[in-house]
């Protein structure tokens, strides 16, 4: 499942309660039964798609699991993958570091682009429905493979980049310095979807407080900082977790464009394209899924981090 | 002035952003001597020959992935949207034991990366025989494991009006037939803005697809683009291109013609794509 969350779970998560239960008890046993019918399915799949699995991942990460040999010859090895982790597998470290910098890097700059055309774009009257929706045109394109090999093209050393500049330089994606870059640009070039949000946040915030503060002498500076930012914070911090979330998982354009190794030496190895290398080129399933829990609980606690950092700065107006 | 400085500003911008479609959609129609170290947006002696070369550039023809994706795709969106359906019409209407607990699991389900799954999902298949068919593909749609889809269609059948559930049942009707005479024909914008991302998602998908079909008759659009790096390196790039634009027609096409429906489903529901 692409990482998609709704901004009402995270927003406003009073609302996300069911709502008020009917008003009618005569049918009550009735419509009892008819909840548990409408639910199968999503019960069977919560059951046999997600729930099984992963408890059968925790499991497998303790043990030798290669995939090939039969379950009978599996062995226990307790927490040997965890610790091979942390303490002798530098590719692992190495993913870390890339996946951290990648998001670190590629989150902020997708934000900070998509919230600074969502103020360009909010004041214009003009067209506003064309530039919305091509600015938005580049995320339903961008985590395609077609749009990956477009960019190995583009940054290769006679590619479109060096010859635009009059550059002489080089196959950007074999350098180790920039691999990482030209996905991290791959990554902002999809702003559109958090500014598609960002512009409907805007459109909630009252004008009159721009007036008020107009007459009260504030610059534009000012209003943005003092009205346009908090009035945007429930807005911004979903943006966050989701992109966040969104930005570590990258794998898609990171295989192609290192051609399945992460490549140049391990510049773009991104966490799951290092899992998918361990799981499937070298059939290592019980560590692979040492390495899928890990970033589970990293997701987790990441999320928790932003949460908890979230009371500081996000403000919920009284009508939110 | 200040408007038309702003106005200039975004049109270059967006010049920018547009770029790596345009230069992809023209490096498509260039002659193989005018592809490389080429910037510019028209090619001089424009030529269709790369797509039926890259058509039938592998053993099996882009026919044959098309196909693929197209079913798995399809297959994808009615799972989905019939599982989720269901599901969301149980959330949102029904009272029964339990309801609060399993819509507080589904919404962590949201949450949960779905990187963490392809481990234990690979092995569960595997021992099904399910490798090289399109089953690991759809069976878990259509057992409404997209939590995404559930929620926002439970935030759209909030706002139908209770009334007609009551009227309805004045008249006799049960959950069944509530659902079926009201919330099926009220519920069609979810459905339809399920359906447009559900394609747009199995369509680019990469991982999955990469994982479980490995026979080229199988392979689908993604897995087969590919494929044009391995077997035919950097001098096909033509080809290579004219696929991808290919590739990219369909969700293109969806984007032209449900683009305001696309851009209202991320405003109500915080929906990215």
């Amino acid at each position: 499942m692409p990482p998609s969350v709704l901004k009402h779970a995270l927003v406003k998560p009073s609302t996300a309660k069911p709502s008020a239960a009917s008003t009618r008890p005569v049918k009550k046993k009735r419509e009892g039964v008819a909840g548990y019918v409408f639910l199968t399915p999503w019960m069977l799949g919560l059951m046999g798609i997600t729930a099984v699995p992963m408890l059968g991942s925790l499991v497998l990460s303790f043990t030798n699991y290669d995939l090939l040999s039969p379950f009978t010859e599996v062995q226990w090895v307790g927490l040997k993958n965890y610790a091979r982790m942390f303490g002798n597998d530098p590719h692992y470290l190495h993913a870390v570091r890339v996946t951290l910098v990648f998001g670190l890097v590629a989150v902020p700059l997708k934000l900070g682009a998509a919230l600074g055309v969502a103020v360009l774009l909010n004041r214009e009257r003009r067209f506003t429905g064309w530039f919305r929706g091509l600015f938005y045109l580049p995320s339903l394109l961008g985590g395609s493979v077609a749009l990956a090999l477009v960019w190995r093209a583009m940054w290769s050393r006679d590619g479109a980049f060096n010859t635009l500049f009059g550059l002489d330089g080089p196959n950007w994606i074999n350098e180790p310095d920039f691999a990482l870059g030209t996905l991290v640009v791959l990554g902002v070039w999809q702003f559109g979807a958090p500014m598609v949000i960002f512009l409907a946040g805007l459109k909630q915030i009252p004008t009159e407080l721009y007036e008020a503060a107009s007459v009260d002498g504030a610059n534009k500076l000012r209003s943005f900082w003092h009205i346009t930012l908090p009035g945007l914070s429930p807005v911004i911090f979903f943006n966050l977790v989701l992109e966040t979330i969104h930005g570590f998982q990258g794998f898609t354009s990171a295989y192609v464009i290192s051609g399945g190794t992460g490549g140049p030496i391990d510049a773009t190895l991104m966490y799951t394209l290092y899992l998918y290398r361990t799981g499937w080129s070298e059939y290592q399933m019980g560590y692979a899924s040492a390495m899928a829990w890990v970033f589970l609980v990293a997701i987790a606690i990441i999320t928790a981090v932003l949460f908890s950092t979230g009371r500081f700065w996000v403000h919920y107006g009284e009508n939110s | 002035m200040k408007k038309a400085a702003k106005l200039v500003a975004l049109l270059a911008l967006l010049a920018v952003v547009l770029y790596p479609l345009l230069w992809m959609l023209a490096t498509s129609f260039k002659p193989d001597n005018e592809i490389v170290g080429s910037v510019s947006l028209w090619p001089t002696e424009p030529t269709g020959k790369h797509y039926p070369e890259g058509w039938s550039a592998m053993d099996v023809s882009f026919s044959t992935f098309f196909r693929n994706s197209a079913v798995i795709a399809g297959l994808a969106v009615l799972g989905n949207c019939a599982s989720c359906l269901l599901a969301a019409y149980a959330f949102a209407r029904l009272r029964f034991r339990g309801r609060g607990l399993f819509f507080a699991v589904m919404i962590g389900t949201l949450l949960l990366p779905g990187h963490v799954l392809i481990v234990p999902h690979y092995i569960l298949f595997n021992w099904f025989g399910w490798i090289d068919t399109i089953l690991p593909l759809v069976v878990p749609k259509m057992l409404a494991t997209e939590a995404f889809f559930i929620f926002l269609m439970v935030q759209f059948m909030r706002g139908i009006p209770r009334e007609l559930d009551d009227a309805a049942r004045i008249d006799g009707a049960g959950p069944y037939q509530l659902f079926w005479r009201i919330i099926v024909p009220l519920a069609r914008p979810a459905l339809v803005t399920s359906a447009i991302f559900s394609f747009i998602w199995t369509w680019n998908d990469f991982l999955t697809q990469l994982l479980y079909l490995n026979d080229l008759e199988k392979i689908t659009v993604p897995v087969a683009l590919r494929n044009f790096l391995d077997s035919t390196g950097q001098t096909s790039l033509g080809p290579m291109f004219a696929m991808s634009v290919l590739s990219l027609l369909p969700v293109f096409a969806f984007f032209v013609a449900f683009q305001r429906m696309l851009v209202q489903g991320i405003n109500t529901t915080g929906l990215k794509g």
